[in-house]
């Protein structure tokens, strides 16, 4: 009980300097323009965003570096030739980061433009699941629930796409549209059910979710031991391949991965965006969100409100799946065809503030970091890991832009819109 | 499915006005089970004898083995099931709830049947059976218990995952290193404080949203544990990943009673902490000055800042307290149930601790007998698939989280949060 005393030794500083910051920056009446258009730049949310993977990676280097073993080995003579070990670690750390550049945007060390350029498809096809399943599970976001069910979601997907993809013979374009239909309705139905049991029983969506990815995994584990799922003649629990006529047809000719799942995730974007944004479904949504109290009381249908946000979620995060099936992996899949977008897609979410165009490039972003992971792990041995702790980094700074800002020196942007400063500089 | 009826007496001075509320949702999720019950045990009925061995070699007080008829005990267990169903009904009908105990009895009655009928033919031992349980719901306990307090703080607390894990990594590489699994125990408490301190620190000064920061903080811990475990761990596993582990301790009297006392009391000291720590959460809630704080801190910020209490530091040490408890479960892992640490291995089993906080209702008792049921339902599978199951393995595996499901839309509903969980409060 003694841990009650409040500890002002430790939180007082951080907190000083955030109250004295609205002091400092306050604005002279006679300021000229740009300096303060400069302030707003530099404190603006771009800025924040920068400054926040420029810390993240910053941090994933300090982590690089301790770890290496060249810098360690030269940390032992430190003090008789210290330029070792800064060499020691610029090379581990810089090697660390060029490789993760060429495994994601762009490989110098290719003769031709058509080579070199292959690694940013590579990213584009890691990100068309990401960006789909992080709509999805923004779209929940955005009308107040939590959607952890995309793994559940992805996989009866993926069996639903995957089912009419091998065992359907239908004629070039329709089989694609049938497949891909069958997967988001999959995906759909799945999330659906937390949806109707949330409006219907009040059941909590977290709960539903949870169980609902453990019954999907053993459904379709289940499913791909018998004959509907699994390749004929074969013991492993896995599928045929995929028809040809039900593929997604790469977007830039053969040589590269990036397939057509990308049109249909950019369209799906598109449809959120107006969605949420132009539609009365979507203010609908929206009110829900904020204060679902608030939204019945205006005459919004709230229970039916959750069912619909959970067929689209679900859909979208269905669609995640579907790319995986017809797109990545068209040779057949097991129960792990979801590759745990499920979960990476809530940081997809969280990244992209639950906004569909901040989603998209959450995921082109994160999708780059796994190409380059990857190929990180392959050229310099650095466990690709160490991709998940940059990447939920960027989250937790971007999240907290004080934090940023303090770390930064910045100044606060806009006086009057920081409510929280505010207060603060009228209390002391 | 409720129907509201009000009488109003219009003579009387005063307005007198009773609510009647018939909710038949209980008798409904009962009747499903029921059905299932039936469809399953008579329906799928299987001839032979079901024999559970009670007493292992070795015990002091040997009981002798019940074998019972399989399919006339099923057959009387599913009409005693339908009769605790019309006498919910009735209840219902009279306006009176359902009592906990008829419930209580009727899920065990449903799991008698179930062991019977899956147990046709071969026999099963009940103490491996709840052994395994107790072993597997310890982490989720703890978890739960962390994620009870903190959330009756009003800290949201979706960081029990990389709770359990800090402290599974912590543990392992301190106990190694030092050889002291008590220093690694208490380094655990400590990496799952640092792992809350984030969260409060997030959740309460920079006012971020909680379920990102516990979320992001999930991915960081595991990305984190994993980079250094592939990195650091691997290099020396004999220096840094062999942990001593806890020798079980025998109670002297109690470990000798029947079927319970080895379940219960040959356990290592982790699990005796455990025990104390429901018993003085549960006390430390409802009996203490400080469980009243945290509570009213969680409840009713406002009303509990008026009367002197310090809101964010009560909410910061609380949170730093639940951390604790969860790191604390994660060196069970490590030092007593596997022996080292493995990437991931955890397991999601954060989430099903979260899940059994709020199947709980946030309160240490029902969370941890929630927390106990998802332990039993993932053991139950491992000794049927040992005795050989009579459906396929994969539908065992899914049942429970199918009960689960059914039980929270049906049985416990719209379960309510603490009211100010997950509100930042910002003192005006």
């Amino acid at each position: 009980m003694s841990e009650q005393i409040p500890p002002r030794g430790r939180v007082d500083p951080v907190a000083v300097e955030e109250a004295s910051a609205p002091t400092t920056g306050e604005t002279p009446p006679d300021e000229p323009r740009s300096s303060a258009f400069l302030r707003d730049l530099m404190g603006g949310s771009a800025a924040i965003s920068v400054l926040a993977v420029v810390l993240a990676l910053a941090v994933g280097g300090v982590l690089i570096a301790l770890t290496n073993e060249d810098v360690q080995s030269a940390a032992g003579y430190f003090f008789s030739r210290p330029s070792d070990m800064f060499q020691a670690i610029w090379d581990a750390v810089f090697g660390a980061y060029r490789a993760l550049f060429q495994g994601s945007v762009y490989d110098f060390r290719r003769d031709t433009f058509a080579a070199g350029i292959r690694p940013l498809t590579e990213t584009l096809t890691f990100a068309t699941p990401l960006i789909a399943a992080g709509l999805g599970v923004a779209l929940a976001f955005r009308v107040g629930l939590f959607n952890i069910g995309g793994r559940g979601q992805m996989l009866i997907a993926a069996a639903c796409a995957g089912w009419v993809g091998f065992s359907l013979e239908l004629p070039y374009g329709v089989h694609l549209f049938v497949a891909v239909l069958a997967g988001v309705l999959g995906g759909a139905v799945w999330g659906g059910i937390v949806g109707l049991l949330k409006a219907r029983t009040g059941a909590h969506e977290v709960i539903v979710t949870i169980m609902l990815n453990f019954v999907a995994l053993y459904l379709v584990s289940f499913l791909l031991r018998t004959p509907v799922l699994q390749a004929p003649g074969s013991n492993n629990p896995k599928t045929p391949p995929m028809a040809d006529t039900a593929v997604f047809p790469p977007l830039l000719g053969p040589a590269y991965n990036v397939h057509a799942g990308l049109l249909f995730v950019i369209a799906a974007t598109i449809y959120v965006w107006y969605l949420l944004g132009r539609s009365s479904m979507g203010f609908q949504f929206r009110a829900v969100g904020e204060n679902p109290n608030a939204a019945r009381v205006a005459g919004i249908n709230v229970k039916n409100v959750y069912v619909v946000a959970m067929l689209i979620s679900g859909g979208l995060v269905g669609l995640a799946g579907v790319s995986q099936v017809l797109g990545t992996i068209t040779t057949g899949f097991g129960s792990g065809i979801d590759a745990g977008i499920g979960f990476d897609a809530i940081t997809v979410a969280l990244l992209g503030r639950s906004r569909p165009w901040g989603v998209f490039f959450a995921g082109i972003l994160f999708g780059a970091f796994k190409a380059g992971g990857f190929s990180m792990q392959a050229a310099e041995g650095i466990p690709v890991d160490i991709v998940l702790v940059v990447q939920s980094l960027i989250v937790l700074f971007i999240a907290a832009p004080p934090l940023v800002r303090t770390i930064f020196r910045l100044p606060t942007p806009g006086q009057p819109a920081a409510p929280r400063s505010k207060k603060k500089a009228v209390t002391t | 499915m409720t129907t509201l009826t009000r009488t109003q007496d219009a003579q009387s001075p005063i307005v007198l006005e009773k609510a009647e509320i018939r909710s038949w949702k209980a008798p409904i999720a009962l009747a499903v089970f029921v059905a299932i019950g039936a469809v399953i045990f008579i329906g799928f009925g299987r001839e032979g004898e079901s024999t559970f061995v009670l007493s292992r070699r070795g015990d002091a007080i040997q009981l002798p083995a019940i074998v019972a008829p399989t399919l006339a005990t099923c057959i009387a267990i599913v009409l005693l099931l339908a009769a605790i169903t019309a006498w919910s009904a009735y209840l219902s009908y009279r306006a009176h709830k359902t009592p906990v105990w008829a419930l209580g009895a009727f899920g065990f009655l449903f799991v008698v049947g179930f062991l019977t009928w899956a147990a046709a033919g071969a026999s099963l031992p009940v103490s491996g059976l709840l052994i395994g349980t107790l072993g597997i719901s310890v982490p989720l306990i703890f978890g739960a218990l962390g994620g009870v307090i903190s959330e009756r703080a009003g800290v949201v607390n979706v960081a029990i995952e990389g709770q359990l894990l800090a402290g599974a990594f912590v543990a392992a590489v301190v106990a190694s290193v030092t050889r002291q699994p008590l220093l690694g125990l208490a380094a655990a408490m400590l990496a799952g404080v640092l792992v809350s301190f984030v969260l409060a620190a997030f959740a309460i000064k920079y006012l971020v949203d909680q379920v990102i920061v516990g979320v992001v903080l999930n991915v960081l811990v595991a990305g984190l544990t994993s980079f250094l475990f592939s990195q650091v761990l691997t290099e020396d596993t004999a220096l840094l990943n062999s942990p001593p582990g806890f020798d079980p301790i025998n109670i002297p009297i109690l470990s000798e009673i029947p079927i319970l006392g080895p379940v219960l009391f040959r356990q290592t000291i982790i699990v005796y902490v455990m025990y104390f720590a429901i018993a003085a959460v549960w006390f430390g809630l409802y009996r203490t000055r400080w469980g009243l704080r945290v509570r009213s801190v969680g409840e009713h910020p406002q009303a509990a800042d008026t009367v002197g209490i310090n809101v964010a530091s009560t909410r910061f040490w609380n949170v730093s307290l639940a951390g604790a408890i969860a790191g604390f479960g994660g060196a069970y892992l490590t030092l007593d149930a596997v022996g080292s640490f493995n990437k991931e291995m955890t397991a999601g089993a954060g989430f099903i601790a979260l899940a059994a906080v709020i199947f709980g209702r946030w309160d240490p008792i029902k969370a941890t007998l929630a927390a106990l049921l998802f332990g039993f339902a993932t053991n139950l599978q491992n000794v049927l698939s040992i005795i050989g199951s009579p459906v396929p393995s994969e539908f065992m595996l899914m049942l429970p989280y199918v009960v689960t499901i059914f039980a929270v839309a049906g049985l416990v509903g719209k379960s309510r949060p603490p009211a100010a969980d997950g509100k930042p409060y910002i003192k005006s």
